[in-house]
């Protein structure tokens, strides 16, 4: 019950204030529209290398939000009162990276098919697009989590976070993007879809509990 | 008996007499495994048939990546001592390692971008391995920019420690990603040059360097554990009964 009320209270709160929810999303569509520009806006060459501008503008728009996951909650307290709660933190901490999610990065995936429409991705990329968006945006998300804990307590970081977490982020990124590739060459996309699940899952499974881990740590400073 | 353990071998004053006697034998051991596989490698090993004298490089090339995985291992190890049981040498340890491993990862990047550019034709190519190694080097910044911005020492200490767990179980995940996707992109344009089982005269002085660079990393990252030590417990009797004493 508690669970519920925090996931709600959360996305009632963003969405409350428009520009909490609609920067990330903005950022997101102007880098992908910037790319254009300076590289070509010539179609095909678009279309090659579309999910790489795709997935780097997620990439970016989803560190840049995540740094604010648990910032609020410290400034006015209310971390602490989690952090006191009787509940398990771990399962506190995953619902707020849930609502995180649902409200950051679901307007992301809701609009990548009308960027997949400017950068002249096919039907079935744009289907793989939004089908590894949908696996890959949690595992970036639940990893940034991580990151954003470990920062909690220090003032001014700046662009730590990025450094701290970018290179895990690889994977996901390497995996996504290949999906795409396959999708171009109108390969099945089965064993894909099979490998961004498995990360999915690897890092709902952990990152919950080290992100409490964390929290618990930052909180002391 | 973990408390006794802890107590006796793990307290930064034992840590520090004991260290003061091991330093110079680690150095000495150091110093000849490092002439003997300099002088051997550079020298008296023959030449390559394919590569000619060039592969010569190996042997900083070699030990040093060996060494920097290594380090990151040892990072990850003291890491889980530090979060379990708060063993405050076992931070040390840890936080040490880092620039060290950093240092070892960034000269194995410049040593296999000079060696291949004759062989392979570029400074730099985006094969799977020197990517891993790269993003070795970044996880590697990243402990020591996270350990830079936090004031607190034991919090400082846990939440590198974090870092370095959360760092080791993604290093295989990053490893086969990357090959995977290199094989993925393009085919294998450079494959690696076809390693005929390495001759004993070139073994030989590889092992002594790989030696020497393990030693040498330890003996850094004791005179390093050293000062860390020194300046946690500046305020402490023995710290300055030492210094004293020279």
């Amino acid at each position: 019950m508690a669970l519920l009320t925090i996931i709600r209270h959360d996305i009632l709160i963003n969405l409350r204030q428009a520009f909490s929810w609609l920067t990330p999303l903005i950022f997101f569509v102007i880098v992908v529209c910037l790319f254009p520009l300076a590289v070509s806006p010539e179609a095909n060459m678009l279309r090659q290398i579309a999910p790489g501008i795709i997935w780097v503008a997620a990439l970016l728009s989803i560190l840049l939000s995540i740094n604010h996951l648990f910032r609020e909650e410290a400034l006015t307290g209310f971390l602490d009162l989690l952090l006191l709660s009787p509940y398990s933190l771990t399962l506190l901490v995953g619902c707020k990276i849930f609502s995180h999610w649902i409200v950051h990065c679901l307007p992301l995936i809701l609009i990548s098919p009308l960027l997949g429409f400017l950068l002249n991705l096919h039907p079935y990329e744009t289907y793989a697009l939004v089908i590894t968006l949908l696996l890959g945006t949690p595992v970036l998300c639940l990893l940034g989590a991580i990151g954003a804990a470990l920062l909690v307590g220090v003032r001014s970081h700046g662009l730590l976070l990025p450094i701290l977490i970018m290179p895990l982020y690889i994977p996901v990124l390497i995996f996504g993007t290949s999906t795409l590739m396959a999708a171009a060459a109108n390969q099945p996309l089965n064993g894909y879809i099979a490998i961004m699940a498995a990360l999915t899952l690897f890092s709902l499974a952990f990152a919950p509990f080290l992100t409490a881990a964390a929290l618990r740590i930052g909180v002391n400073q | 008996m973990l408390h006794w353990f802890n107590q006796k071998f793990l307290s930064p004053k034992l840590f520090y007499t004991t260290t003061t006697r091991l330093l110079p034998w680690v150095g000495g051991a150091f110093a000849v495994c490092f002439f003997y596989g300099l002088i051997t490698g550079l020298f008296i090993a023959p030449a390559d048939y394919q590569q000619g004298d060039g592969f010569r490089i190996m042997y900083v090339h070699v030990p040093s990546a060996f060494v920097a995985m290594a380090i990151y291992m040892t990072m990850a190890c003291s890491a889980f001592v530090t979060l379990v049981w708060r063993v405050k040498m076992a931070a040390i340890c840890m936080s040490c390692s880092a620039s060290i491993g950093a240092w070892f990862t960034f000269l194995a990047l410049v040593t296999g971008s000079i060696w291949g550019k004759p062989m392979w034709g570029a400074w730099w190519v985006w094969d799977a391995r020197l990517t891993s190694v790269l993003i070795l080097f970044f996880l590697y910044i990243g402990f020591i920019a996270l350990q830079s911005v936090i004031t607190d020492p034991q919090s400082r200490d846990r939440a590198g420690a974090l870092l370095a767990i959360v760092g080791v179980i993604n290093l295989p995940i990053i490893h086969y990603s990357v090959i995977w996707w290199n094989t993925l992109h393009q085919g294998p344009t450079i494959s690696k040059f076809a390693s005929p089982s390495i001759a004993p005269d070139m073994l030989y002085p590889l092992m002594a360097m790989i030696l020497a660079f393990f030693l040498f990393y330890f003996w850094i990252l004791m005179l390093r554990m050293r000062n860390q030590i020194v300046l946690r417990e500046i305020k402490s009797q023995w710290v300055s009964e030492v210094m004293q004493h020279g």
